[in-house]
């Protein structure tokens, strides 16, 4: 149990630059997901804090000392690995064992506290096999137990579940947050996947390029994405872009594709005629007949069952993708409005999220 | 998964045996067959005279105390070379996989010396060891170790002991860093953040994982010290001074082609034969093809 601090943290391989400096304050117990494209930096962040890598610049304080440039092996941290990196010539025991020995604890003390982790995580039969006698997801809960047993300070998880099949990733997963809790220990979880990430974060870091992108509780980063980035990755189907004018003194935008929607949250900074970026998630849009609808070339349907997906164009050429329950209208065009509010306006330039100057009345919640 | 290429017919597949099938009975099947006909025969220095001995030359070997004494020697020189070539071998392994730069210029320095022929090794230490001229000769001396492999028949073990390891190093040296390469880093990762650090990570973690590799080593080394040495001790010391430096190959090629006793000789043979039969099938048997790929 501790608190984690980063402070400007950065990482250069090289001329590369793999970390611009992240700043990140973690509470006691919380459970921090970092979430990105491959590429982001977001294993780099962990293996730093790890100690497995160096920092270029910046700080790293865990329970307000710094340890920065301390020895991996001091810092009191355990990892779950993506490949699990269990010892493949110990038995699971001795697996569990090993970061316990090293700490210098007495055997009845090791057994007693492996034979607790091993309850928990239902490997009490296997404790006598090796690594390559196990299956995916009993080697996952090896790693699993020789980070618990360990009782770190900081729990670190690089994309635990990346090599486990669908159906037992949903189980792992709860089960990870489940015990997470139940121990309070402060984590940090790495993963490239959205759902993941929505799942298991108290909040979540969106890295993009090396960057964090937005930092927030799961919902408050999916109903106010920062930018266009984190708009279009958190989610699944992924939001909607169509490019517009403001107008109106910034309280409508023109859609590039004919209609004009309100922003009825309040006016955005900007003079008429500036580009924009208005977002909406496929559920959010609506099928509609009424005057202000525009037309939908339909070029794809995919029923999900209870669901459909209709993916189209728009009379500007854009792309479109649209979530409707129950089956899709028998048409090639079919009409859509954009509800006003659940859009997201975005700056043309920089992507990022404009707000409205004067928050009118708080928009409802978005389901 | 093994591939196998299919052949039509029979005349093709025997063609393309025949080359290696015939190099294989000409210089392998072919002295080994004449080794086990000799080992039962006596035959005169002139070779005028053979004639059929059974066991003799078995039962006279076992009763030699020359024969135990090279036995005795070969045993402690095969477990010299092999302990030091590997240790060696290591050791600078786990430098070249620590070592960021420069690592490939390392890496291939090292492994020069397996290219190096054994009797020019044994000429290079001639240079530097003469009991006249040698360079290091010179250095000991002027430290007061008065150094003659040529009448010291302690110091010329130790030489060849040397020089035999030296020039195993490589192949060591390439095995271990191929070993060292394939321990996975998440492991070490893994282990380093449980808390464990140099030595103690090493000894638990990475040498368990390098066992399949050093068992391979040991047998490897141990047949290049009792079989590939030859040309080396031969052009350095020729066995001398007096039998110190003469390993059981050496013995063989003394008493047939020098003190032409051939049945004796070819007795000699044939006991290195089984004994190298031997270490082949344990090899096979407990590392296979497995500590290669």
């Amino acid at each position: 149990m501790a608190t984690l601090e980063l402070q400007g943290l950065a990482k250069r391989f090289g001329k590369t630059t793999v970390l611009h400096g992240v700043d990140l304050a973690l509470t006691d117990g919380e459970m921090l997901v970092i979430v990105g494209a491959s590429g982001c930096g977001k294993s780099t962040l962990l293996r730093l804090v790890a100690g497995l890598e160096e920092p270029s610049a910046g700080r790293i304080l865990l329970d307000g000392v710094d340890i920065t440039g301390r020895d991996p092996a001091r810092r009191d941290i355990a990892m779950v690995f993506q490949n699990y990196a269990l010892y493949p010539h110990m038995s699971v025991f001795d697996n569990m064992a090993y970061g316990l020995k090293l700490k210098g604890m007495k055997r009845p003390e090791i057994a007693r506290k492996i034979e607790e982790a091993a309850d928990t995580l239902g490997l009490s039969a296997l404790l006598g096999r090796k690594p390559r006698e196990l299956s995916g997801g009993q080697r996952q809960r090896v790693a699993m137990g020789r980070a618990i047993v360990r009782e770190p300070k900081l729990f670190l998880f690089d994309e635990p579940l990346s090599n486990l099949d669908a159906k037992l990733r949903v189980q792992v997963r709860a089960d990870i947050r489940k015990l997470q809790k139940r121990l309070k220990v402060t984590s940090l979880y790495v993963t490239h996947d959205q759902i993941e990430a929505m799942t298991l974060a108290d909040r979540l870091i969106v890295m993009h390029e090396g960057r964090a992108a937005q930092i927030g509780a799961p919902t408050a980063v999916f109903d106010k994405p920062a930018d266009r980035y984190v708009a279009s990755f958190i989610g699944e189907p992924a939001m909607n872009f169509c490019s517009a004018t403001l107008i109106a003194g910034g309280t409508a935008a023109r859609l590039d594709a004919g209609p004009t929607v309100d922003l009825p949250d309040g006016a955005r900074a900007g003079a008429d005629d500036t580009r924009i970026t208005i977002g909406i998630r496929p559920q959010h849009a609506l099928l509609s007949t009424g005057a202000d609808a525009m037309p939908l070339t339909v070029e794809l349907i995919e029923p999900l069952g209870s669901e459909t997906l209709i993916h189209g164009r728009l009379a500007d050429g854009s792309e479109f993708m649209l979530r409707v329950a129950g089956p899709a209208p028998a048409a090639e065009t079919i009409k859509i409005s954009l509800p006003a509010h659940y859009l997201h306006v975005f700056d043309a330039e920089s992507g990022k999220r404009l707000e409205p100057l004067t928050p009118a009345l708080s928009a409802p919640a978005m389901p | 998964m093994e591939r196998r290429t299919l052949f039509n017919g029979r005349l093709l597949p025997a063609v393309l045996v025949l080359p290696q099938l015939a190099i294989t009975i000409l210089f392998f099947i072919l002295p080994a067959y004449k080794a086990f006909a000799e080992s039962v025969r006596a035959t005169d220095a002139f070779g005028l005279h053979t004639s059929f001995v059974g066991f003799a030359n078995f039962l006279h070997l076992a009763r030699s105390n020359l024969y135990q004494h090279a036995m005795i020697r070969t045993g402690v020189f095969c477990v010299a070379v092999t302990v030091l070539a590997m240790a060696a071998g290591l050791v600078l392994a786990v430098f070249a996989d620590r070592a960021i730069k420069g690592r490939a210029i390392y890496r291939t320095l090292l492994i020069w010396p397996y290219a190096i022929a054994p009797a020019i090794a044994s000429v290079i230490f001639v240079f530097l060891l003469q009991p006249q001229i040698g360079l290091i000769t010179n250095l000991l001396g002027r430290l007061g170790i008065d150094f003659d492999y040529a009448t010291n028949g302690g110091q010329a073990f130790l030489l060849i002991i040397l020089i035999a390891a030296w020039k195993q190093v490589s192949y060591n040296f390439i095995f271990y860093v191929a070993g060292l390469q394939s321990v996975p880093r998440s492991v070490i990762e893994a282990a380093t953040l449980d808390g464990a650090r140099g030595f103690h990570r090493f000894r638990t973690m990475i040498w368990p994982l390098l066992t399949p590799t050093t068992f391979f080593l040991i047998i490897v080394n141990f047949v290049y010290a009792a079989f590939d040495t030859f040309a080396l001790i031969f052009a350095l010391t020729a066995g001398g001074p007096g039998t110190a430096t003469e390993t059981l190959v050496v013995k063989v090629y003394r008493d047939g082609v020098i003190n032409l006793d051939l049945g004796g000789s070819a007795a000699q043979s044939v006991i290195l034969m089984a004994i190298i039969v031997g270490l082949t099938a344990i090899q096979f048997r407990y590392t296979g093809k497995r500590a290669v790929s």
